[in-house]
């Protein structure tokens, strides 16, 4: 086998949540009243950047969640494969130039060399003092003077490879459209792009063509340079925030996983029962939300890092190891992250404990587990789906600021908060190295952003007070 | 009467701005004359309301416009006024008040800063002279000890008196209009006798003018000089109070009247009137009545009907238009009788209620100690037999429905004993409980809350075989199919989800859902008070003819004394907790003893013009289950209060074998211990 597959602990974990994500979308498009919402969500334009946005993410995320280690070169008699020690993934396969070609160092974006002077020798045998050419950003040009049209030309390429995708796309949905409706092709074409279909298409082709543009030109000019530059040890600053993006991820999303059913059970078991049961809850969250959660996160984090250092027989690789801390991570955020959550639903189902229909369902001999999952969690769900959505931008944040703070992802895991970490040294050179925390800040923004943005119309399009009649 | 204050002509409001605008308001026009209460009645959802809002502009901004029309106050239009202008005409000419007085104050101010908001808007004043006003505002609608209470907040004053604040702030302005939204909707009869008094009381005073937006016919009738009758957006007729009630023309009108329940109807089902409101979002070539009309013929589905007014009494019907030749379409009397006295109740008692209590634990400071309890229910004992309607009738807060949900045990009960076919329910275990439930159903009031609306409507029934026999899905779907057919619905419906479906729709969804669990005693809750009179009679028939058709005894809590006249075989009157009065319905209604009861059915508000009858005004208002006044509970209220009712609670009085009383007036009669409290 050329490779033997890692399943780490978040990959799994990330992986099941897809598959619980999948098997609601397929149980939501049953349900007229579910799917409802759903496609106001998407008919809306926010809904729609941000859904492009964030799915781009989550396809980078999901290609870095597929690990695996790969076979050494054969050693001759070929009984035994060996496997590297270094786990990688599928989409370090995919960006395998740019973690592969290091630079020696610092080297500004675009740049041919080095952003620090050193003695070399010249062609002559002369020593000279200077900047050196890179090993491989722009290592193809003969000429240095020929960048920036080299550049240009690339762009050029790039975009109109980009207009000619998007334009393919368009053609082919006139097509399925028109064999679908049967009214002439050219009538299709016109209804699509004038705005007349019930989904924001304009937008939807705008985005995407915005989408390809970049993809496109950054893969081109990334292949001949470092479009973000590269870092201290000359790594390459693209592939960093492009990495961060599943750490960003895999917070976001299985902190919820952890928080979730801690703050459902809880939140309906103390509205649904009261009285004791009741009193112990609110006591529990109360007493919880009165330590500050840095220092229960740091304390937790510190206990692990003991555990790690004392214990490194089981954790094979340092992705593995990385790894514990991430998930460890995940369960401490979510762990101190549950109460507010739990205490709207306790507020909630408070309210529907008195509902007629509950009452009416007693009346009628159910019992209480019949009542809790029929009539009060299905009429919660809304709320958990907004506070979900709404947690995962304040979490991608946290960790950020965790990673900073440095109780938060390993120190040998790319993050936001670890970039941001060691930009603070670079901020204070002399000349400044700017752009590995730019680098960072764009990601992170763009993602927060959309994540915002999506959080937004999922709650207009959820909240009852704002559609009428319902 | 030629000087009109207020003249509306063809106005016009409409929702949306898309193709098809819905047309809530559609072309009306109407006159209000000074000194003159001009009521404007319909049922819900046919644009009154609406109406009175776009008179003030007030009308939902962006989401509603007006699209055309005139509103002449003494003949200058409002509509193209500036919003500076017409604040200078709302709350000073034109004051309006609302159906919720409990939504309409503002919880933070007191009442007397809330009056004084107004007087500083509109007149020039120093803070004196506001107090002043205030104080006299507040005795012109009747509330004692005004000094006291012009300190008060909301909170601490009973849904009355909020109604009396509104109307004294609507008045502060010295208004020459007065629209009053459904005033007395959500208040009891005996509160609503006192607020139209005052109502009538102040217009007689001032001589300013009421519009007055109602769908109870009885109201209309007490109050209005002139009607106008409002059906999808349009006014379909108006006339005086008298052509009104003796001379009925527009079909739609007649058969509101038809659908009362009353006395006379006892033994016959109810008129009801088919279909639904039509969809206001579509242009109109036809009558809008034509679809439900019994007397509709080609014409009517072809032809907007024009407008034909004669003496003052206009009607929008092709039957009286000179121009048009009527079919005579026969009526086919179809009044199928369903004879009430046809079912003779057993006499054995099928659910027995001794002495239920239910308290509700006041609880206070840091410690939750209790410090008293709200006496919901006080000790009530009642026998429910088997084919008969007990109905259990009081003003809201007496403990009704609180009594529905003991004998079910949805509530803890403090004391008592509630026993089905001997069995003691208080005693049972939960699980016990769960089986015997399924034999007592309950309908709730609001159809809109009593179901989970992400559940499809077969979820709904299916829910109610939890207990039964029936296991396997096609015989429970098949079961779904009778049941939705029983209540009058098609089957096909039973994929969708509530939401879908109007207030009557889903009130015959609760009825099935209560068949299911092939009840022997429902308890009905309101069944019909938060529905229109037309819907409510088809509610009360298929309540009877389930009733007949499976044998079914209801109890059923109401305040409304025509449905109690319709359909009970016998009445207990309530009063904060406890049974006041309880006998068969003739004895009960049309020979009242015990002074609450005959107070109470002298509030209602009557139809028919001649019986405008000496009425026992109530005074007050229900004192607090938390602290009822010690004697007997209506002593403060009674006009024929004594010493000894100050002192202790009456015993139960038997006037014959089927009529008790606890009045101390009936105390002579009393023969032999009958009570055992």
């Amino acid at each position: 086998m050329p490779f033997l597959p890692v399943f780490l602990w978040t990959d799994i974990l990330i992986f099941l949540l897809l598959a619980v994500v999948a098997a609601g979308v397929i149980y939501i498009r049953r349900r007229p009243h579910l799917s409802a919402p759903w496609r106001t969500v998407i008919q809306r334009k926010r809904g729609m950047i941000s859904i492009m946005i964030l799915s781009c993410y989550v396809v980078i995320g999901l290609l870095d969640s597929l690990h695996y280690r790969p076979a050494l070169e054969a050693d001759g008699n070929g009984e035994q494969v060996h496997y590297a020690t270094e786990v990688i993934s599928v989409f370090d396969r995919i960006a395998q130039p740019l973690r592969q070609e290091l630079e020696k160092t610092y080297s500004a974006p675009f740049s041919h060399q080095l952003y620090v002077k050193e003695m070399q020798t010249a062609a002559d045998g002369s020593l000279i003092y200077d900047y050196p050419r890179l090993k491989y950003g722009a290592s193809h040009l003969a000429q240095i003077e020929d960048k920036w049209s080299d550049i240009q030309q690339t762009i050029l390429k790039a975009s109109l490879l980009s207009l000619l995708l998007v334009f393919l796309v368009y053609v082919a949905h006139c097509i399925v459209s028109y064999w679908r409706n049967k009214t002439g092709i050219l009538a299709e074409a016109k209804r699509l792009l004038t705005g007349q279909s019930d989904y924001p298409l304009r937008t939807f082709y705008l985005m995407l063509l915005m989408l390809t543009l970049v993809t496109f030109n950054v893969v081109a000019l990334s292949g001949d340079y470092h479009v973000f530059g590269t870092d201290k040890v000359g790594q390459d600053v693209l592939y960093q925030a492009l990495k961060s993006v599943r750490t960003g991820l895999v917070i976001g999303t299985l902190t919820t996983l952890v928080m979730l059913p801690l703050a459902i059970m809880m939140g309906i078991a103390a509205g649904y029962f009261r009285g004791w049961i009741d009193d112990i809850i609110q006591y529990i969250y109360t007493t919880l939300n009165s330590i500050p959660g840095v220092l229960l996160i740091a304390a937790a984090v510190l206990i692990l890092q003991v555990y790690m250092n004392n214990h490194p027989e089981n954790f094979a690789t340092i992705a593995e190891r990385a790894d514990m801390r991430l998930l460890f991570l995940c369960i401490i955020l979510g762990v101190t992250s549950w109460t507010g959550l739990c205490r709207i639903l306790r507020a909630e189902t408070l309210k529907l404990r008195e509902a007629e229909y509950v009452l009416a369902s007693r009346a009628l001999g159910a019992s209480n587990f019949s009542i809790l999952h029929k009539h009060i969690l299905p009429n919660l769900m809304h709320l958990v789906l907004i506070a979900v959505v709404l947690d995962f931008s304040g979490l991608v944040l946290a960790e950020a600021v965790l990673s900073y703070v440095g109780v938060g992802v390993d120190p040998s895991m790319i993050s936001w908060g670890n970039m941001i970490n060691s930009a603070r040294l670079e901020m204070a050179r002399d000349p400044v190295v700017w752009w590995s925390l730019t680098a960072a800040f764009i990601s992170m923004f763009v993602l927060v952003l959309a994540a915002n943005l999506f959080a937004d119309v999922v709650r207009d399009a959820f909240d009852p007070r704002m559609q009428g009649g319902r | 009467m030629t000087d009109a204050l207020l003249q509306v002509k063809g106005l016009k409001t409409w929702f949306g701005n898309g193709e098809q605008p819905y047309r809530a308001v559609d072309g009306i026009s109407f006159d209000i004359h000074r000194g003159q209460t001009f009521a404007l009645l319909g049922e819900s959802g046919c644009g009154k309301s609406m109406t009175a809002l776009s008179l003030l502009r007030l009308n939902p901004y962006p989401a509603s416009r007006i699209v055309s029309g005139e509103v002449l106050l003494d003949g200058k239009n409002l509509l193209p006024l500036s919003e500076a202008q017409m604040e200078t005409i709302r709350g000073r000419r034109i004051a309006m008040i609302f159906q919720e007085p409990q939504s309409s104050l503002n919880p933070v101010l007191s009442v007397g800063q809330q009056i004084a908001e107004v007087l500083n808007w509109h007149f020039d004043l120093n803070e004196a002279a506001i107090y002043t006003r205030s104080i006299e505002l507040l005795q012109a609608v009747g509330i004692p000890d005004p000094q006291q209470r012009i300190k008060d907040y909301p909170h601490q004053l009973s849904g009355g008196m909020k109604q009396r604040i509104m109307i004294a702030i609507a008045l502060a302005g010295e208004p020459e209009l007065l629209i009053a939204d459904e005033p007395t909707t959500a208040l009891d009869v005996t509160i609503q006798a006192q607020i139209l008094d005052l109502l009538k009381d102040i217009q007689q005073k001032t001589g300013m003018a009421i519009l007055l937006i109602t769908h109870d016919l009885g109201v209309v009738a007490q109050m209005a000089d002139h009607v106008a009758v409002m059906y999808a957006g349009q006014i379909v007729e108006t006339a005086s109070r008298e052509q009104f009630f003796n001379d009925t023309r527009h079909p739609y009108t007649r058969k509101l009247f038809e659908a009362l329940p009353s006395e006379q109807k006892r033994e016959e089902k109810l008129t009801v009137i088919k279909g639904s409101v039509p969809q206001l979002n579509q242009t109109f070539n036809c009558c809008r009545f034509a679809d439900r009309c019994d007397y509709a013929w080609q014409h009517c589905h072809d032809v907007e009907p024009q407008w034909v007014e004669e003496d003052s009494h206009g009607v929008r019907c092709h039957l009286y238009d000179a121009a048009v030749t009527a079919e005579n379409i026969v009526r086919e009397l179809k009044q199928t009788h369903s004879k009430l006295s046809d079912v003779v109740p057993a006499e054995t008692a099928l659910l027995q209620v001794d002495r239920l209590k239910v308290h509700f634990p006041i609880k206070k400071g840091i410690l939750q100690r209790t410090v008293g309890h709200v006496k919901a229910v006080d000790g009530i004992s009642f026998d429910l037999r088997v084919a008969e309607t007990l109905a259990l009738v009081g003003e809201s807060g007496c403990g009704k429905t609180t009594v529905g949900k003991g004998v079910l045990q949805l509530v803890p009960v403090t004391e008592g004993n509630v026993s089905f076919r001997n069995e003691k329910l208080t005693k049972m275990s939960e699980r016990e409980l769960r089986e015997a439930r399924s034999s007592l159903q309950i309908i709730f009031q609001d159809p809109f809350s009593s179901m989970n609306p992400r559940m499809t409507i077969s979820q709904v029934i299916e829910e109610g075989m939890l207990t039964s026999s029936i296991r396997e899905p096609e015989q429970k779907a098949r079961k779904v199919d009778e049941l939705l057919e029983r209540v009058g619905l098609r089957p096909e419906i039973k994929h969708r989800y509530p939401h879908e479906f109007s207030g009557g729709q889903r009130q015959r969804i609760c009825i099935a859902r209560a068949l299911a669990a092939e009840p022997e005693v429902i308890i009905c809750d309101e069944p019909t008070s938060a529905l229109d009179v037309s819907v409510q009679a088809q509610i009360l028939n298929l309540l009877r003819d389930i009733q007949h058709e499976f044998g079914l005894s209801y109890l059923f809590i109401t305040h409304n004394i025509a449905v109690v006249d319709y359909l009970a075989h016998r009445v207990a009157v309530m009063y904060l907790g406890r049974v006041v009065e309880e006998g068969s319905r003739e004895d009960v209604l049309n020979n009242p003893k015990h002074p609450y009861t005959q107070a109470l059915l002298a509030a209602v508000p009557k139809i028919d013009a001649e019986s405008q009858r000496e009425t026992v005004r109530l005074e007050g208002e229900l004192p607090s289950p938390a602290h009822p006044p010690k004697g007997c509970h209506f002593h403060q209220r009674c006009p024929h209060v004594m010493d000894k009712c100050r002192e202790q609670y009456p015993d139960l009085s038997q006037l014959s074998t089927s009529h008790t009383v606890k009045c101390f007036l009936y105390e002579e009669d009393y023969y032999g211990s009958t009570d055992s409290n």
